[in-house]
């Protein structure tokens, strides 16, 4: 069997080929309550074999002892498909080499238990699925021992289950899990579910090997471009190059020439073209002749935009923030000073481009794609193909990244597809060019904030007023009913919560409307809120003549977490106590985000102008850690994804276009760049909080600080590329 | 028709001659493993061997090939160099979201072949072209030198 065979129909098709080789049929189903769980299962009980039980939302074991665990988090790299395994067999306790991973189907029972929508986002993955997944595998378990118990005719109580087995309490006799599978599956599910003391707990904290590795080094993962259909052709779609642009007229004569083309085909975001592969595809699109009435977004560019914004930084914006009377506090203030920070546009660009693959027939849509985001698009699919929300199927492939732009609320890529696939009237494989990506907004929104703070008599700060411009990401979405008094909280998150001790703040937010997308971008408000807030406190560091780790630790309330992060970083990079080799120097930020603090001692120089960044030591308390490699991977991450948008991301707009089109002029980090990372992860025991994004937001202030410190400028825009230094 | 070894195994296709090299591997023999990033060998996604030097197939046409060796991901683990490396990626567990690893580990394998003990430069040379965008790099650089290590020939 060839991967794409399994892809087309990962679940059925391994479902039936576990039924014929176990012929007895011994899958067991620990069915969770849930109607989508079921409703599943029905589906998979009508599909053939009536000797199979149905499958179960998250566990399922076979005869052999193969016990397979339905993840509902889209695997984008953050190692949820090791994570939430290891939170499972927490409580099931089954040999962990026998563990393998199943991307779940769209149902309810596989909700966020906190957004409910199935969706893989915000940091959340471990942090909701913490309780839940220990439960559904504390279940599991009680039912093994249960039914293994019913076998032997003694309680349940006296048995044990360890590492696959079930003890019988005479300690000599055992059964395996797969062998008691069948009558567990039978038995209603437990009402009462215990679970484990954390301190018995054996894998929880354990730096476990990744479960996708082996494919991922193979070649044999399946990414959503990956996916072969029988009769597939590969669409690229020409869109309009203004935002809001709209097609007027095209000719396709000259595409419909080239070897390979199967169509050409007006959709309502352009023009598609529909060819045997990739590169027909491509030629063809290359030679359409198209006219677009480009309407009022050909008139954007980034100069008039930040001028716009800084015109209204000058104004009054909704009030976020009002503790004190910010006014009086500036006046008394000893010493004032106001800064201005702007920070571009940026696209996500994960590494493998945009994708979907749609088999459209008249009662029934079969997507394959990498997303974080399958209810809604199967909502937004349903309403595009006509059909019932349960008549859509989306098989999560591996996600090549995401970094939120593979969540998107309009499901913009899936809708496209499926509209495309109506066109073609064949199962299709869009896919976005690196171009197409880059140019097709959704965008992290481009910020201009003027932060005004003074000074007071004994060197802390008495005022602080950020006023915040930039577009809001939930405007225009099914979230815009939490948009409360003109705030959209994720516009003002990090800014907003201050996490420092100052008796007057106010913080103001404008949210100005334009025709370029946007979107959450990995860490979301805190991407530009952490480099604002961080950067300014470290000027009043300087302008009170105080160090900047001193500085913050004065002004961070007794109970803050921050404290135990910052002084860990600072130790650990031998803050005031190693003197930085000549021609570098130290910068330091802090900040929290989705529930977790992380401080960031950042070590640079300057070669020929440019910013070199050497080092990098973070300190973070993200909770109780699940796999403690997994959380320095994200970190390590984290602070790359940021780094490299400090360093040289933007994307900036001129007659509405945006001008980046690929990684020659929308460089991210290289192998040469990259400092070395190294995390100190704070003990806890509190419940884990994110680490997906948390690592990103404190990088580019903690440069700018290092880069002052080096050289006595101040960098208030990003990113430093543009910035002269030397 | 253009005829070349595909992994180790003799392979003909029928393409225009200007295709590139990725499109008739992903596309026409469907060994998806070496993916695309930006078309313009800018990202080193694409990367797989030719006669045993790494090269971007974006940007390689399919002509190119012609009774030459081509290696990509699904075979590069029969050779030893290969092997090597694939074991010292798992054993640091470098992949993130994995796309970008076969261009990754194509790039390491070539230059291990050509230099079993690399120095610092010939590593950055070799794969500074290749890009992630997860951070693995640091990992990337530590598997490399366990398979030095391990000695790959």
């Amino acid at each position: 069997m060839t991967p794409w065979d399994e892809v087309q129909h990962p679940a059925r098709r391994r479902f039936l080929r576990d039924a014929v080789l176990l012929a007895g049929g011994l899958v067991i189903g620990f069915r969770l309550p849930e109607k989508g769980g079921r409703a599943w299962a029905a589906e998979e009980a009508a599909a053939g074999s009536a000797k199979v039980y149905p499958p179960n939302a998250f566990i399922r074991i076979a005869a052999d002892d193969s016990v397979t665990l339905i993840v509902n988090k889209s695997e984008m790299g953050q190692g949820v498909y090791t994570s939430l395994p290891m939170l499972i067999n927490e409580e099931l306790d089954a040999p962990w080499e026998r563990i393998r991973v199943e991307a779940a189907p769209v149902a309810a029972v596989y909700n966020h238990t906190q957004y409910g929508i199935q969706l893989t986002g915000g940091s959340t993955s471990v942090a909701s699925s913490w309780e839940q997944l220990r439960r559904v595998g504390a279940s599991a378990r009680m039912l093994l021992v249960q039914a293994a118990a019913q076998r032997w005719g003694v309680p349940a109580s006296a048995c044990k289950a360890e590492d696959g087995r079930i003890f019988h309490p005479d300690g000599r006799t055992s059964l395996s899990y797969g062998e008691v599978a069948e009558e567990a599956g039978k038995l209603p599910l437990p009402a009462e579910v215990p679970l484990k003391d954390p301190k018995h707990f054996k894998w929880i904290g354990k730096s476990l090997k990744r479960l996708d590795t082996p494919e991922k080094i193979s070649g044999k993962a399946i990414f959503g471009i990956d996916v072969r259909l029988p009769d597939m052709v590969t669409v690229l779609v020409a869109r309009s190059p203004v935002f809001g642009g709209k097609l007027k007229r095209f000719d396709a004569t000259e595409a419909l020439k080239v070897p390979g083309v199967v169509g050409v085909y007006q959709v309502p975001t352009g023009v598609a073209v529909a060819a045997t592969g990739f590169w027909p595809a491509k030629t063809a699109r290359d030679l359409l002749q198209i006219e677009w009435d480009e309407g009022e977004g050909a008139s954007l560019s980034t100069a008039k935009l930040r001028e716009e914004y800084f015109a209204l930084a000058r104004t009054p914006g909704a009030v976020a923030r009002r503790d004190g009377d910010v006014a009086a506090g500036l006046k008394a203030a000893v010493q004032q000073m106001r800064a201005e920070y702007e920070v571009p546009y940026l696209a996500h660009a994960p590494m493998e481009p945009l994708n979907v693959t749609v088999d459209l027939r008249p009662d029934h849509c079969t997507i394959w794609t990498g997303t974080q985001s399958q209810t809604l698009d199967r909502m937004a699919a349903a309403a595009a193909a006509g059909l019932q929300p349960e008549e859509v199927e989306i098989h999560t492939t591996y996600l090549g990244g995401g970094f939120g732009r593979r969540a998107n609320p309009h499901a913009d890529f899936v809708t496209e597809a499926v509209q495309v696939a109506k066109a073609v009237g064949k199962p299709v494989q869009v896919i976005w060019t690196r171009e197409d990506d880059l140019r097709g907004g959704y965008y992290r929104p481009m910020w201009v904030d003027v932060v005004e703070a003074g000074i007071g008599k004994g060197g802390k700060p008495v005022a602080w007023k950020h006023t915040l411009v930039g577009q809001s990401i939930m405007e225009g979405t099914a979230m815009a009913a939490m948009i409360k008094d003109g705030v959209d909280a994720s516009s003002v998150e990090g800014a907003a919560n201050l996490p420092y001790l100052i008796p007057n703040i106010q913080v103001e937010l404008h949210s100005p409307k334009n025709a370029v997308p946007v979107q959450w971008w990995r860490s979301v408000g805190h991407s530009h809120t952490a480099f604002v807030v961080e950067t300014m406190i470290d000027e009043l560091a300087h302008l009170a003549r105080q160090d900047p780790v001193k500085f913050r630790l004065n002004l961070l309330p007794r109970a803050s977490r921050h404290r135990a992060v910052l002084q860990l970083a600072a130790q650990k990079a031998g803050w005031g106590k190693v003197k930085p080799a000549p021609g570098h120097a130290f910068g330091v930020a802090v900040h929290e985000s989705f529930g977790s603090v992380v401080a960031e001692v950042a070590e640079v120089s300057l070669e020929g102008g440019q910013v070199r960044v050497h080092r990098v030591v973070a300190a973070v308390d993200c909770g109780r850690v699940i796999n403690p490699d997994g959380v320095v991977q994200q970190i390590e991450g984290g602070i790359v994804y940021g780094l490299a948008a400090a360093l040289y991301g933007e994307i900036t707009l001129e007659n509405g276009r945006p001008v980046q089109s690929n990684f020659h002029d929308y460089p991210i980090l290289r192998h040469s760049e990259m400092p070395r990372v190294e995390v100190h992860l704070v003990p806890s025991e509190a419940s884990p909080s994110g680490v997906g994004e948390p690592g990103t937001p404190p990088i580019a202030p903690a440069v700018a600080n290092a880069l002052f410190a080096l050289t006595g400028k101040r960098v208030r825009r990003l990113p430093f590329a543009r910035e002269s230094l030397a | 028709m253009i005829a070349f070894t595909l992994n180790g195994r003799p392979t003909t296709v029928e393409a225009d001659p200007g295709t590139p090299l990725l499109w008739v591997l992903r596309d026409q023999l469907q060994l998806t493993g070496t993916k695309y990033g930006c078309g313009i060998a800018q990202c080193g996604a694409c990367t797989v061997h030719l006669d045993g030097r790494a090269v971007r197939a974006c940007v390689t046409p399919v002509s190119m090939v012609s009774g030459k060796r081509v290696t990509t991901i699904e075979g590069v683990g029969e050779t030893p160099v290969g092997r090597a490396i694939q074991q010292a990626w798992q054993a640091v567990d470098v992949p993130q979201c994995g796309y970008c690893q076969s261009g990754q580990i194509m790039a390491a394998a070539a230059l291990l072949a050509e230099h079993p003990r690399p120095s610092e430069a010939q590593i950055v040379a070799a794969m500074d072209g290749v890009l992630c965008r997860c951070g693995t790099y640091n990992r990337i650089r530590t598997a490399i030198l366990e398979a030095v290590k391990g000695g790959v020939r």
